[in-house]
């Protein structure tokens, strides 16, 4: 049994069956202390349902949680000493902005006077003190998402998690919550849990995120790690952009692998353990990782014509189609420094790649 | 495996909820049952009979149940009829000719039935018939059922017509039907569900009525719950236990017919 | 009863705008009529001067109310005294009416939250179940209880069979079988407009509540209760205005000691011994306290909408 104080939370082989369907595959992961932790991943792959059983809304059909060594999947969701931000805020229609916020430390036997000081520190700390008289429903959605964030702080949880808080904003509003939300896990150092589909708020804000699919964890590790160095094709393509070939390699030299694409094109790809030579693999190049050039550069240039141009507004995305078939889509800065020469449709082109750009993928 | 937390769930509330349909149907399953008792006392059970059921149609009284029965099987039909066809003019005039000043005191009028208690409903039109001498008897009953069937007509019919969008008539018309046509070849049909069970909903009531007819009947006019309750009066007997049976029978069909309706709508909502 | 026939939401078409006073004349003459007509002479014939055989004669008299509040002997000659009896009556069955408000509420709050959490499919099943009893016989149904609840009754020789009781019940011609007729009149009234409220309350509350280190029943009495009480409200209105004026159950349920105020105001225009203008006044006193409470539930509705 973990009883390191640096664990916050640990996830061992738990697993959740509804009847005869399996929302979670045995998944064990530890979430440090005071860290921004977030479960990423398409919406039925298990993110809400493992976040669900942290705070005690599902039981664990097999497998056990730990909150700083202490077993707690058998407590009722009231003796677990942490608090969740609901998806759609779930804030209490008949009560004041204040009462919302005081409720959890009245539940926890604080005096009135008690549980109306510590809200009232709380919504200072979210800039809504002069709310704390209206009802929820005379709050805008951007100002309900803060209340519903002070009530669950209040009551200084072990562990705060959130369930898609972000998702009802609009994108500016959105944003800037993000950045705030940082910040109060920064100012409170609290571990925050946060549950997400969106892949890029996830990169934004997170120290370390898990990827999840279909009820399995796919990838854990921090967020430049995740992006950079996927572990295999779901990943790379659930986070950025990117394109996917089938490749097939030849030969594997320490962490470089030659490969060659299906008309024969050789490329030299970053290799992963477990790929061997003869094998045939999915292989992944970030669009922003490539240029083109009228003439190929070097020796492993790609030579193809350009289909397509599409105007993004910070970039420039070109489709180039290879000769035999597969197209590839490049991404270059809109910027009249760069290299963001414009190619119109037909032009032959050379697709360039930076070196370690291309990476082999386990299916 | 532990029990899982769910705040949906209260312990004990299954249990209430079954005591509750125990309660709502014992009652009526044992006068189901003893009506089929062939004792003559409703005490003692002395085995399976048909008797009373005979009795009902054939025996003394059969001649009085009979014209009761006719009677309120008349009022009834022409009552829902009547009531139906006022609450669709009325439900048309409330949600299809925009807003305009009387609209909601009509909407107020039209359930004011609902609001007064029925006792006072009947002493009121009983005073009334009475001020502008009116002779009591089938058509005062007729009249005061009429009333009271408007509301519960109303209700389903424009629920149903919220439900209706009026893009509906408006491309009707735009395919050049006239405003008539609009209305009986589009908004008709697409009502149809509600109108039916407002016309059930208004026959039940009016088949179930017995304070107000027995306040406006006249001398003599029985409608079946005024002469159920005068036999009853005299204490119960199995004969009234039959009849009620078979009253209870003509009810369930007419729910069952009526949620059939009413899932026929569902569907076709989806 | 209330609420009823809603206005409904957004005027939505225009279309048969020019047809609309021929759409509304039935119903307003109709209703016009048959229900503010009769209002209207029933409170004039308040006011009026009794006959003996039933009916009024016309002059203005103030004798009925003065009847209902004050006794002034047997000749009306001594001086006025609070007249109990029909105050008492009226007490009672307020009393009464209350509860059998309060069972329903016991038993239906309970059932309509049953009904409101089961899965979608089944929801329809027991609301049917529960509405289906609604539609037989008022007169039938009350039968029945009686029927099932007098001595000798199916009920009380059960439970003597299972040596529960020594005696018959003994149950029959008490408030407490009133209180029960009016609960099987009209418990449907409570299930269904607090069965609607549980269905549309969002349980994300209940688990905030419970995240929030509120107990299972803290979550209930803190937060279920107090977001569903408009249902809940509407319910208890649905079951308390009927029973306030109703007749058949404590008539067939009561007996003479049990007088409520429905019998009192039929006995005033059965055959020869009645008094109209009384039967009037008390009517009218009645659907002032029902007009009250009405208003009033309508008046708090409105401040928690807006």
């Amino acid at each position: 049994m973990p009883q390191d104080r640096e664990i916050a939370i640990e996830v061992q082989n738990a697993v959740k069956h509804y009847g005869t369907f399996t929302a979670l595959k045995t998944i064990s992961l530890s979430i440090r202390d005071n860290e921004f932790f977030t479960l990423l991943g398409p919406s039925g792959c298990g993110k809400t349902t493992l976040l669900r059983m942290i705070a005690g809304f599902e039981d664990v059909t097999e497998g056990a949680i730990y909150l700083y060594g202490d077993e707690i999947d058998r407590l009722p969701p009231h003796k677990r000493p942490v608090n969740t931000v609901f998806q759609n805020y779930a804030l209490f229609p008949h009560m004041t902005v204040l009462e919302n916020v005081g409720f959890g430390l009245e539940m926890l036997g604080k005096s009135k006077a008690e549980a109306r000081a510590r809200a009232g520190e709380v919504l200072e700390m979210v800039r809504l003190s002069q709310f704390a008289a209206r009802k929820p429903s005379q709050l805008s959605g951007g100002q309900q998402q803060r209340v519903a964030l002070a009530r669950a702080l209040a009551p200084r949880p072990k562990v705060l998690l959130l369930d898609e808080p972000l998702s009802a904003l609009d994108l500016k509003l959105r944003k800037a919550m993000q950045v705030e939300l940082k910040h109060l896990q920064r100012e409170t150092g609290i571990t925050f849990i946060f549950v997400t589909h969106d892949q890029a708020e996830a990169l934004t804000m997170s120290d370390r995120i898990a990827v999840m699919s279909e009820g399995e964890l796919q990838q854990l590790g921090e967020a430049r790690e995740i992006y950079e160095r996927p572990r295999n094709v779901f990943v790379a393509d659930f986070i950025g952009d990117t394109n996917l070939m089938e490749v097939t390699v030849d030969k594997v030299e320490g962490s470089r692998a030659q490969c060659h694409l299906g008309g024969g094109h050789k490329l030299t790809c970053d290799s992963v353990d477990g790929i061997g030579p003869g094998a045939k693999v999915h292989m992944s190049l970030r669009p922003e990782r490539l240029f083109l050039s009228a003439d190929p550069v070097e020796a492993e240039s790609l030579s193809g014509t350009v289909r397509e141009t599409i105007y993004i507004g910070t970039d420039i995305a070109t489709v180039v189609e290879l000769e035999d078939g597969p197209q590839f889509t490049i991404r270059s800065s809109n910027s009249t420094r760069g290299n963001a020469r414009v190619f119109e449709a037909g032009t032959p082109v050379a697709v360039n790649m930076e070196m370690g750009a291309a990476r082999l993928l386990v299916d | 495996m532990a029990k899982p937390y769910d705040l949906r769930r209260y312990p004990g509330f299954f249990g209430i909820t079954i005591l509750c349909l125990v309660i709502l149907y014992a009652p009526l399953a044992v006068v189901a049952v003893y009506s089929f008792n062939a004792s003559p006392s409703i005490t003692i059970w002395e085995g399976f009979s048909l008797r009373w059921y005979v009795d009902v149609f054939t025996g003394p009284e059969s001649a009085k149940f009979k014209e009761a029965a006719w009677n309120s099987f008349i009022i009834a039909i022409a009552a829902a009829t009547t009531a139906t066809v006022i609450a669709t003019l009325a439900a048309t005039a409330v949600l299809r000719t925009g807003k305009f000043r009387l609209r909601t005191l009509s909407v107020g009028l039209i359930s004011l039935p609902l609001m007064v208690p029925e006792i006072v409903t009947a002493v009121a039109t009983l005073i009334f018939f009475n001020a502008i001498a009116f002779e009591r008897g089938l058509m005062t009953i007729l009249f005061a059922h009429i009333t009271f069937c408007i509301p519960f007509a109303y209700m389903p019919i424009s629920a149903r017509m919220q439900g209706i969008e009026a893009s509906y008539e408006q491309a009707a018309m735009d395919l050049y039907a006239t405003k008539r046509q609009a209305f009986m070849r589009i908004l008709m049909p697409l009502m149809m569900p509600g109108i039916v069970s407002g016309f059930i909903l208004a026959f039940i009531i009016s088949l179930d009525d017995f304070i107000i007819t027995n306040f406006v009947k006249g001398a003599g006019v029985e409608t079946l719950p005024t002469a159920i309750f005068g036999a009853v009066k005299q204490g119960i007997k199995p004969n009234i236990m039959a009849i009620s049976t078979l009253l209870l029978a003509v009810s369930i069909l007419m729910v069952a017919f009526s949620w059939l309706i009413g899932r026929r709508n569902q569907v076709e909502g989806r | 009863m209330a609420g009823g026939a809603a206005p409904g939401g957004s005027v939505q078409s225009k279309t048969y705008r020019e047809a609309r006073g021929w759409l509304l004349l039935p119903a307003w003459v109709t209703l016009g009529i048959l229900t503010l007509a009769p209002l209207t002479i029933m409170l004039v014939y308040s006011f009026l001067t009794k006959e003996f055989r039933g009916g009024v004669i016309w002059e203005f008299s103030l004798d009925a109310y003065d009847q209902f509040f004050f006794d002034r002997g047997l000749f009306g000659d001594e001086p006025p005294r609070i007249e109990w009896t029909y105050i008492g009556i009226f007490w009672r069955s307020i009393w009464q009416a209350g509860a059998a408000t309060i069972l329903s509420l016991l038993i239906g709050f309970p059932t309509a939250c049953f009904i409101a959490t089961r899965p979608e499919k089944e929801r329809t099943l027991w609301v049917f179940l529960v509405t289906i009893p609604y539609w037989v016989n008022l007169l039938i149904r009350t039968v029945s209880m009686k029927f099932l609840l007098r001595d000798e009754g199916p009920l009380s020789d059960g439970l003597i069979a299972i040596g529960a009781i020594s005696e018959p019940l003994g149950i029959v011609n008490t408030n407490l079988a009133v209180q029960l007729g009016l609960f099987y009149s009209y418990l449907p009234f409570m299930v269904l407009p607090i069965y609607a409220a549980v269905e549309r309350y969002n349980f994300a509350l209940s688990e905030a509540a419970a995240d929030l280190y509120a107990p299972r029943w803290t979550v209930l009495r803190r937060i279920l209760l107090p977001v569903v009480k408009p249902g809940i409200v509407a319910g208890c209105i649905l079951v308390f205005v009927p029973s306030l004026g109703s007749f058949l159950a404590p008539d067939l349920l009561g007996g003479a000691k049990n007088f409520m105020i429905g019998s009192l105001i039929e006995e005033q225009f059965k055959g020869n011994a009645g008094n109209w203008p009384f039967g009037a006044a008390a009517s009218m006193i009645l659907l002032t306290l029902v007009l009250i409470l009405l208003i009033a539930s309508a008046r708090q509705s409105q401040k928690r909408d807006g």
